[in-house]
């Protein structure tokens, strides 16, 4: 146990580290973008003067190096800053958006996941059937067409053709636990689609990669049924690379959603990203591109754990 | 045509006329085809033809434009959301009338002094605010001051740099000073800039919280995301017939037209003009097309060469078929420019003028006596500027091969494309918003000294003719000005204008409205919220 304590130790410093090297790099992206902030803000319609009152009042005549230090110095005690353009501290011009994120992220996790995985077993278990290849086919179908692709067929039937679901998930307060399931089903549908194939494959060819082993031929001669050689016999040794796939896969429900969202106008962090880089808004950029990273690195830590924790030989090292 | 059949059709017009099926220029034409007189068929549209406005419903428009970074600060307004919600929630002096005349929106009447030099506003008595505090002068003066003075940060500050001085004579009467004649002040005061916010005691305002004095208040909402809004119950207008508007960003034209087509909402600000056609033949849909004075330009800098030789110039607005672009690139949804920046949906429009035509052999001809065999310029484009801009230049490329000249495409990135491109190269494209009148448009971008003179155009007697229409109040000397304005601009100005985009948006037929529209911003001149009501 104690040896899993030092890795997540070590793995979290050198997470850090990697965000400090993150937010260097989009700093200075941010400022290579042509055009600035001011011009951004006030658009076509300004003039040198107006330019020049705003950067004044935005502090952006300072030079860039001071204005990385000073975010960096807030950053180290938890200040994140706010908002160069609307003067809102950053938690809370994308934190409700985050939470949307997750939230839908979460959902999307919460059918895919036990669904991949499902149907992962049951096509090893079915390999080389008929409902082998149709499963393969429909869901590398799936992830081989665009999210926005995707959203856009499964609007046209299951909202304009059959009106069973809203097109659009925009959320109004107050709205039930259950409204909510119900207008946000159509994105988390896109995504489940656009996950699926991946981790159902992987589980698929680590299951069968193990079939050949002598402890599965042992079982079977024993005369266990197929169903429970694979469940039983198989799964828990092919965990580790589905965990892994699965890590990858829940990152990508976070960080990946920008086009789903335009797509059914749902209001997660993604929209703010792209209007943030728009404006140059370098403190929303950072955070939500940090908070991208953190994402990456901590569920790449959790995948890691989990298969330390799955397989008794890295538990116990000799 | 028979008797009985002549009211057949009159009938059914009628009947197309209530269910809002038709716009009023159409139902006015239709019935003059069918054997009414003008004045008849007016009768028929005002007295028969439209149902009565019915109160009641939310009102769910799904908005193109919207920015997570916009805030309630009138001088940073910019995008379509912040007008729009400006244009509800809050007020301005005076407005733009459906017929597209001049209104009093919190101004009963105004008079200026025969010199045009100071403007007398008087202001409505029964306006509140949304918290219940009754508008007087003193918030009128801290809202425009807000956008004066040395450390303000406001887009509109070059709008009011004449305005020396802004005083009250009693509680109700604004009295504005300017340094120079002014005759359009009234219509200036109809920038989306221009709202009506609360006045602090030290002579600022709060635009923060939100609070107007418009039709209606908000209850919730952010942007990027969308508005709840409830109808303000002491509005001082006409209208205002719905319980409650939802406003919803949907920056995606896609998603935006799914959503009226499947009935998530009831009115969307902007479709994609790709997909007109196909939206036009849904029997639920209603589709607006308003000619607006959003123009599309091509300046040439007039100073550098070859573009300080008028010849090639003409050359240049003789090679483009200005039809074709039209058709092609705009489907449509456009009224082809004159190479005047005076669109037909601005007051004083010069009717009447001779259209410049594509005519190659003209050009090469002007060209030959010129001196040059075959002209060879760049012209930068991007496609940020509007959704074609870029195929646009290639086909105007393609038309000026035929007169000898040879248009060097050059995409510039997006980003930027303001403060690098524009006003820097020589040739360029550019996407103008509309202004209420020919006299600011011309003063912020063909006037000799303006920052945004974007052709470095210098014509003595245009900006003669320029100041002579500013103190002038007789609108018939001034549409004679204006007249000849245009006729400089086209037969000497450095600018191309290929077009004036039409504002394209739509609603579901259950939305009604009274068949004319104000021209001055999509959404019935952003404020469809308090004009149009569900049909009862």
């Amino acid at each position: 146990m104690g040896d899993i304590l030092s890795l997540i130790a070590k793995r979290l410093g050198l997470g850090l580290i990697t965000l400090l090297v993150i937010s260097i790099i989009i700093f200075f992206m941010v400022e290579l973008l042509p055009g600035d902030i001011a011009q951004a803000v006030l658009g076509q319609g300004a003039t040198e003067e107006n330019l020049a009152a705003l950067r004044e009042q935005m502090g952006l005549n300072k030079p860039a190096v001071v204005r990385y230090l000073e975010w960096l110095a807030g950053a180290v005690r938890l200040d994140f800053g706010s908002s160069v353009v609307t003067g809102e501290p950053v938690t809370q011009a994308i934190g409700d958006r985050f939470i949307n994120t997750l939230f839908l992220a979460a959902y999307a996790a919460v059918i895919a996941v036990p669904f991949a995985i499902t149907l992962g077993v049951l096509v090893a278990l079915l390999r080389n059937t008929v409902f082998d290849r149709v499963a393969n086919v429909t869901t590398l179908t799936a992830i081989s067409s665009p999210e926005f692709f995707l959203g856009y067929i499964l609007i046209l039937f299951f909202s304009v053709r059959w009106g069973m679901f809203p097109a659009i998930s925009s959320l109004s307060p107050g709205m039930s636990f259950g409204e909510l399931l119900e207008r946000t089903f159509l994105p988390a549908l896109t995504l489940v689609l656009v996950v699926t194939a991946h981790m159902m494959r992987m589980t698929r060819a680590a299951i069968i990669n193990l079939l050949a082993s002598p402890y599965i031929e042992m079982a079977r001669l024993k005369g266990t049924p197929p169903w429970r050689v694979i469940v039983k016999h198989a799964l828990p040794n092919a965990w580790a690379p589905i965990i892994n796939v699965v890590a990858l896969n829940l990152a990508y429900l976070i960080t990946g959603v920008v086009l789903v969202e335009v797509v059914f106008v749902y209001p997660g962090i993604g929209q703010a990203l792209v209007d943030a880089v728009s404006k140059r808004d370098f403190p929303i950029v950072q955070a939500c591109c940090l908070i991208f990273a953190a994402t990456f690195i901590l569920l790449n830590l959790a995948a890691d754990v989990g298969s330390i924790l799955t397989n008794p030989r890295l538990r116990h090292p000799k | 045509m028979k008797n009985s059949e002549q009211q057949m059709m009159l009938d059914r017009l009628a009947d197309a006329a209530r269910e809002g099926r038709i716009s009023r220029r159409s139902f006015m034409s239709y019935s003059m085809a069918a054997g009414m007189t003008a004045t008849a068929a007016t009768g028929l549209w005002t007295t028969s033809a439209k149902a009565q406005p019915v109160s009641g419903g939310t009102f769910r428009v799904g908005l193109h434009d919207n920015n997570t970074s916009d805030t309630h600060d009138p001088g940073t307004y910019l995008s379509i959301q912040q007008i729009v919600l400006a244009h509800t929630h809050r007020a301005y002096l005076t407005m733009i009338n459906t017929d597209q005349t001049l209104g009093g929106d919190v101004a009963l009447e105004w008079e200026g002094s025969s010199d045009a030099t100071t403007w007398t506003f008087r202001l409505k008595e029964n306006v509140v605010f949304h918290d219940g505090r009754g508008v007087n002068a003193d918030d009128v003066i801290a809202s425009m001051n807000f956008h004066r003075g040395d450390d303000s940060t406001s887009a509109a500050k070059a709008l009011l740099a004449d305005v020396t001085d802004i005083s009250k004579t009693d509680d109700y009467t604004v009295v504005f000073q300017l340094a120079g004649p002014n005759a359009d002040l009234p219509w200036l005061m109809t920038d989306y800039h221009l709202t009506i916010q609360p006045a602090n005691d030290d002579g600022s305002i709060d635009w923060q919280s939100g609070i107007g004095c418009g039709p209606y208040r908000i209850v919730d909402g952010s942007f990027g995301v969308g508005f709840q809004l409830e109808r303000h119950d002491g509005w001082h207008g006409e209208g205002a017939y719905f319980d409650a508007i939802e406003y919803l960003a949907i920056n995606d034209p896609n998603a935006r037209q799914v959503a009226l087509v499947s009935g998530d909402v009831d009115a969307v600000s902007s479709i994609d003009l790709k997909t007109m056609a196909l939206m036009q033949r849904n029997p639920d849909l209603i589709i607006e097309n308003v000619p607006s004075g959003s123009a599309i330009t091509m300046p040439m800098h007039c100073d550098t060469g070859p573009f300080d030789n008028v010849d090639v110039r003409m050359a240049l607005k003789l090679a483009m078929n200005r039809d074709e672009i039209v058709e092609k690139i705009a489907f449509g949804a456009a009224v082809a420019g004159n190479d005047f920046h005076h669109s037909p949906a601005m007051p004083y429009y010069p009717e009447g003028l001779d259209q410049l035509s594509y005519d190659p052999d003209r050009a090469r001809a002007l060209l030959q006596g010129a001196g040059i065999d075959e002209l060879n310029v760049d012209l930068s484009s991007a496609e940020s500027i509007f959704s074609g801009a870029v195929d646009m230049c290639v086909l105007y490329a393609e038309q000026a091969k035929a007169a000898g000249i040879n248009i060097n495409v050059v995409r510039e990135p997006n980003d930027g494309y303001y403060s690098d491109v524009w006003l820097r190269k020589p040739f360029c494209c550019v996407a103008w918003g509309a202004r209420p009148t020919p006299d600011v448009m011309y003063t912020l971008a063909y006037k000799d000294d303006a920052a945004w003179n974007e052709s470095r155009w210098q014509n003595a007697r245009f900006n003669e003719l320029l100041l002579q229409g500013k103190s002038e109040l007789d609108d018939a000397k001034r549409g004679e000005i204006y007249s000849e304005m245009a006729t400089i601009a086209r037969d000497d100005g450095g600018t191309i204008i290929p077009f004036f985009r039409n504002f394209v948006y739509a609603r579901r037929s259950n939305v009604q409205n009274t068949g004319a529209l104000a021209a001055s911003w999509e959404m019935d001149g952003a404020r469809a919220a308090s004009r149009w009501w569900f049909e009862g």
